[in-house]
Formats: structure tokens, sequence, C-alpha cells
């Protein structure tokens, strides 16, 4: 055996704030997987940093906000797309970007979620779904499948989970996909292909939450809810589906399903202006 | 045709009307809200006012969202404003807040109405005072003007952006029902006459990467503001941070940043302070009075002069941060205080506070301008 | 040497990549997502810990070669610990 190479920074360690590294997500977390598809697609966009902006919301996945350099604004709860709204409004030069996760977006924030979508407002949304509100310890939100525990769900969730897809589908996102943490190359090709779209996109991450969610439903760390992942997840690409199957059930042998749902090029908002006379 | 961002000349307007022209002659070119009586002539103006002027005008869902949405256009660059009452004030506490915590400018108008809850829509109050001090969660300060016109709608929301610019934080213009919905003679002047204060600019450039978003060099508490999109790439967050804006949760680094948010606006008090004095020079009752209240308690000053008494009125033009140094020296020559105020002695408190001594209350929990009589009564009174 | 059943035309053109492995120990926190999805196995967890504990990746023996520079380790590391680069570029 041999030891790696060591070395002292990272190739993308120009994006993200490194004076703020190791970050504080667990270990097997896939936020930070995520951050670093986010940060080679901006590197690939060919967009002057100084034009990326990326606004959050509370929670693990919020703190992407702190550790990205770029203008960056780390806001309250469930109200970083309206923050997000009035910088892309105010100042339409720039690419606004929102990370936030399922409790964030899909729960106290789900009515901005699905006004924004319907405005279709040109921001690109990332929502790291864990099933769980992490942060505070693992309660279940909106997005935690049925059956499955959590701090405040002690006798397994009752509820059905949200089907984020299918609702921004109907609120008319202009682009919807979903993938899990497994999926790198699609997540990062995704976020580069919504800064070139106007026009309001909802990216979904799966992603592994050892402490907050595989804790409490059997999935022992990081790696093992990645393999999960990669067993059970299944590509749909240009086939019809039902609705329903999009649907996140890890209790039975249902699939989960994850692709590109959305894409249509329906007009962006902008605001009414009067032509001078 | 469309018409200019200042209508200079004399008008005859309406006082939310005045209220938005009085944003566009400051400058400001994004609106998002929320409708909600008796503050919703000024959405419907702006939405027909900021396109003519190539600005931005959105109804967003709900308050909660009108607030974050103007941060967010403030945080870009923007003079950002909205418009709510009592209720919408509520929902908007928490953001209201983060304005605070990130030092963003922005402007909040309160047509006041009758509260607490649904309460009266359409009819005055002047109950949200103390909760625009301390609605939100923490030790904080803003600043808030109350107009007593039509004419003051106008100017007092142009003196609101100039100090939420030059101290970074949000403002509150807390106007009410009355002083919201009458039409009175509003004279609007030429634009190079209308006073622009601009926000601090940093003096390091881009490039230089060891910017501090949240470095103060000054005496005046207030650090320069780099927009979203100028290449400083600063963080910016609701949770304790340092000077470079990274969270930073420690307890000393949260005392001094919040006494520093506090002594930012109370250190700078005389510069925002405005009061308006009648007849105060001999007085020995004072009565303290703002907004549409004001009127009423002028005019029984006046008739309590017709009758020999020595009767004065400080109108607060400015209630926050509260003018105590004005209020201890009157105390040295005025034997009697009265507030009169549309809520349950919301400013007496203040009064009390600071002149460490009793004072009158004539209140009403709203619905209806105090009429001058019962002002005039409680002067007879104390005069005795 | 691989035996294939139709032989490529520029085999003998073709260069692959002798991948070297980068690591910055200090960020890793053991996750082994890399040691577990490394396509050529190149990977496993070392005895040694960094600062705060945690077991980071080392090549594992007999593997000093297998590198191809595939980058997955790269794209799939939650710290920023872990990069390649092409190496030397060797016949196959």
């Amino acid at each position: 055996m041999k030891p790696a190479i060591v070395a002292e920074k990272h190739p993308l360690d120009d994006l993200i704030r490194a004076d703020r590294m190791p970050h504080i997500w667990c270990p097997g977390c896939g936020v930070g997987i995520i951050m670093r598809c986010y940060a080679q697609a901006i590197l690939d966009s060919g967009i002057p940093l100084e034009k990326h902006i990326i606004v959050s919301g509370i929670g693990c996945s919020g703190r992407v906000a702190g550790y990205m350099k770029l203008d960056s604004y780390h806001t309250t709860h469930g109200r970083a797309i309206p923050f997000a709204t009035g910088i892309k409004l105010a100042n339409p030069s720039l690419t606004v970007s929102v990370f936030s996760g399922d409790g964030d977006l899909a729960a106290i924030g789900g009515n901005h979620l699905i006004h924004a979508a319907r405005r279709n407002i040109d921001l690109k949304v990332v929502c790291i779904n864990n099933f769980n509100f992490g942060m505070t310890g693992g309660q279940v939100g909106p997005t935690t499948p049925k059956g499955a525990f959590g701090t405040t769900a002690p006798y397994g969730c009752l509820e059905q989970p949200f089907n984020l897809p299918t609702l921004l589908k109907a609120c008319g996102a202009n682009f919807v996909s979903r993938w899990t943490a497994i999926h790198v190359r699609q997540v990062k090709d995704d976020i580069l292909y919504a800064f070139s779209k106007p026009g309001f996109a909802f990216i979904e991450v799966l992603a592994p939450c050892p402490i907050g969610f595989g804790k409490s439903n059997g999935i022992d760390d990081g790696l093992e809810e990645m393999e999960m992942y990669r067993d059970r997840s299944v590509l749909i690409q240009g086939e019809t589906f039902n609705d329903e199957d999009l649907v996140i059930d890890l209790r039975s042998e249902h699939p989960i399903y994850v692709g590109r749902f959305v894409d249509r090029d329906r007009p962006p908002f902008a605001p009414a202006k009067v032509v001078q006379s | 045709m469309t018409r200019p961002a200042v209508l200079t000349g004399k008008h005859f307007m309406h006082g939310d009307h005045a209220c938005a022209e009085g944003a566009l002659a400051a400058g400001c070119r994004f609106f998002a809200g929320y409708p909600i009586t008796p503050s919703t002539e000024i959405a419907e103006h702006l939405a027909a006012r900021l396109p003519e002027v190539d600005g931005v005008f959105i109804q967003m869902e709900d308050e909660l969202a009108s607030m974050a949405t103007i941060l967010g256009a403030s945080a870009a660059g923007a003079r950002s404003m909205t418009a709510t009452s009592g209720p919408g004030l509520s929902l908007m506490l928490e953001n209201l807040g983060l304005g605070v915590m990130l030092e963003l400018p922005t402007l909040v108008v309160d047509v006041m109405r009758g509260s607490p809850s649904t309460g009266l829509p359409t009819l005055p109050g002047q109950s949200d005072v103390m909760q625009a001090r301390w609605g939100s969660h923490g030790d904080f300060a803003i600043l808030a003007y109350s107009p007593w016109s039509p004419q003051e709608m106008f100017d007092l929301t142009i003196l609101s952006f100039n100090m939420a610019d030059r101290y970074r934080v949000p403002a509150i213009l807390l106007a009410d029902e009355v002083v919201g919905h009458m039409v009175e003679k509003v004279i609007i002047p030429p634009e190079d006459q209308i006073e622009h204060l601009s926000r601090k600019k940093p003096s390091r450039q881009a490039s230089d990467d060891n910017f501090q978003p949240y470095l103060v060099e000054n005496a005046d508490l207030v650090p320069p503001l780099a927009h979203a999109g100028e290449g400083y790439h600063i963080h910016m967050t609701g949770l304790t941070h340092d000077e470079r804006g990274y969270p930073d949760m420690t307890a000393e680094t949260h005392n001094r940043l919040v006494t520093r948010l506090f002594e930012k606006i109370q250190k700078n008090a005389d510069d925002i302070i405005r009061v308006e004095g009648y007849e105060l020079d001999d007085a020995r009752i004072v009565v303290v009075a703002y907004g549409c209240t004001a009127r009423s308690a002028r005019s029984a000053v006046l008739q309590a002069r017709a009758k020999g008494i020595p009767a004065g009125l400080l109108r607060l033009v400015s209630i926050w941060p509260f003018p105590e140094k004005i209020i201890r020296e009157l105390t040295q020559n005025v034997d009697h205080f009265i507030v009169a105020e549309m809520n349950l002695g919301q400013i007496r408190l203040e009064v009390e506070r600071v002149a460490h001594r009793e004072v009158k209350g004539v209140h009403h929990a709203g619905g209806a301008m105090i009429p001058p009589e019962p002002i005039l009564a409680a002067i007879e009174e104390v005069a005795k | 040497m691989k035996v294939y059943d139709r032989t490529p035309l520029n085999l003998d053109r073709m260069l692959v990549p002798r991948g070297r492995v980068f690591l910055i120990p200090g960020r890793c926190k053991g996750c082994n997502i890399c040691i577990q999805f490394c396509p050529k196995q190149v990977l496993q967890e070392s005895k040694g810990q960094n600062a705060r504990g945690y077991h980071y990746p080392e090549i594992a023996e007999g593997k000093e070669d297998a590198c191809v520079h595939c980058q997955f380790c790269m794209i799939v590391c939650p710290e920023f610990a872990i990069y390649t680069d092409a190496g030397e570029e060797v016949a196959v």
C-alpha cells in the first residue's frame, strides 16, 4: 500500500471559502457532494463569478451559501426563494441560484416555492432532499416517506410525502428533474443546463443524511444510502410514466425514478414595462 | 404619454398616493407587497407608476414573501419598499430582524388601522408603535417616522429612504388610516432640490480579496455595503457573524455585534430624530402627539392658549429612536406632560420612562380620530 | 497484454493515464464513498488518522498503477478532499 500524495489545495478551492474547510456536514452527508457539483457547474458555465449569486435558507443544505465564494445570502427559514426573487428582479443580469433542503423549501417555504414556479421566476433551485429536518436533529418533514421514522414520528410517519417533481410540474416550472447524490455527473449537467435556460428550474437531489435520517431508518451510514441509490434508482428517459410513480417509498421495492421530468420553454416572469412615448 | 418619476408641482393628493410619489422621487424603483387595507392604494399606485419609470412592481403571495423580496432587491442595490398595515407588519417581523442583522436598508410603510388582529381594516389606529420598535425577536433598533399629512407622507418617505441608506437599517413609516386616506395639498419640489443620501460604498476594489463586509472603520458604526454582482463575493448571514460575515456563534461575537447594531442607531439618534414644537418656549403643559392625533392636539393646544393656559405641543415626527434628550430638556420647565394617542398608552410609557414622572394619557383603542375636546379637557384638568 | 475479440485499430496509439491520487487528509471524514465507488478499487482505508480521528484513504496493495484518472473520487467526495491528475500516459 502507498499513501496518496498530500495536497494543500483542491482544484475547486478558488470557488469555495477554503479558509472555512473542513465544513460542518457529517461524514457521509450528501450536501457536500451536491455543492461540489454546483461549484463545477459554475466553473463550466463561463458566466463570470461575480454574476453568480447563491441564496439559501436554514438547514444543513442552507449552509452551502456560507462555503461558496460568491455573493452569498444565508436568509431566514423558508424565505430564500422570495429573497432570491428580489435580487433577480432588481438586477436581471445576475444568475441567481437557491440552495435549500426539503424542509426549508417544501414545509415553511412551500407557499413561496409554488408561487415562484407559477410565475416562472428565473431562479435555479437545488432542493437537497434528505427526507427530514436534519439540522435540528432528524424530525420528519413533508418529504419523509410514509412509514419512515423520525424524532417527531417515533411510531413511523403517518403522512404521505410530497411528490415534488409532480408538484413543480403542475405549478408551471420550466425545468424539473430529480437525481440522487450518486448521480454526480447528471446533477452537474442539469445545474449547468439550468444556468442557460431562462425560467424556474427545480432540481431535486436525494441525499444521504446518516445521522438525521439514516440512523432511525436502518441505513447505517452515508455509503450505504449511496449504494441504495445506486441499486434502486431507475432512469426515466422519454418514457411515459404516471405521476404517482415518482412518490418515494423506501419500504417497498418501488424504484426511485430519476431523470428530467419537465423541460419546457414558457416565458420567464418579466415585470410590466410601459414603453416611453 | 408616460409621467416622469418626480411630479414637480402643486397637487391635491391622496395620502397613500403621496407616499408612493415620495418613494419615486427618492429613487425607489422596487416594490413588492401584498394588498391590505388601508395601504393598498400605495401598491395600486405604484403598480401603475413603476413600469413608467423602469421600476419593478411585483405582488407577492403574502407579506412574508414581500419582506424577504424587498431585502433581496436592496442587496442587489435597489431602493426597495413595501406597504402594509398591522396584521401584515406582524407577518413581516421575522424578516425585519433579518434586515437588521444583514444591515440592509429598506422601507416598510405601515398604514396603521384598528388592531389587534383583524380589528378595523378601514378605520385608523396608532397601536403598532411598540411593535415597530420591539416586535421582532432580539435586541435591535430601527428608525420610524410618523407623518401627519399627505405632504409629510411624501416628505417623510424620502427622509426614510435617506436615513435607511445612511445607517444601513430597515425604516418603518408609521402612518395611520386617516393620513393615508385623506386628500390634501402636496407640493412636490423639482428633482434637483430633493436630497438623496447614498449608501456608503466600499473603499477597497473588488479585486482586493481582503474586503470584510462587516468591518466598521468609522465612529458612525456603519459598514460600507457591497451589492450583489459587484464582485466582492460577500457572505451575508442571519446567524451571528464576525467582520468577514462568516458565522461565528460565540457569546463574545454576539454581544459585540448586537451591541453595535443597537448603538448604530442610538449613537446617531440626533441625526435621525425630527420633532416639531408648537408654543413650546414658555409651555408649562406639553402635549406629546404624533400622526393624525397631533392635528387634534394642536387644535386643543391653540384653544388652551386662547384661554390663557400655557400649553404647548411636541409633535413627534420621528418616533424611533425616541427623542429622549428633548423630553429630558423639557422636564426642566414643564409641569405636566400629556400624551394623546390612538392606543392604550404605548408612547405614554416612553415619556414616563424618560421624564421619570407620571404622565396623563388621552387614549383611545382606535377606530376614530381623537377629537380636540378630550385633549383640551385633559389640559384644563392638569392646569388646575 | 489484453486479448480482444477484435483488435482496436488504434491500439498501438492508445494511451491510458496512470493517474495520481492527491489527498487533503485534514478534510477527510472517513465516509469511505471514494473507496467503495472507485471503479478500479484503487483505494483502501488507511490505518493512519487525521487530526479529527478519521481514517483517510490510501492506495491499496498492488494498485499503485491502477488509477486511470476517471475522477469519480473527486466528483463524489463530499469534502473537497481528494482529486486525481492524469499523471503520465502509458500505452495500453
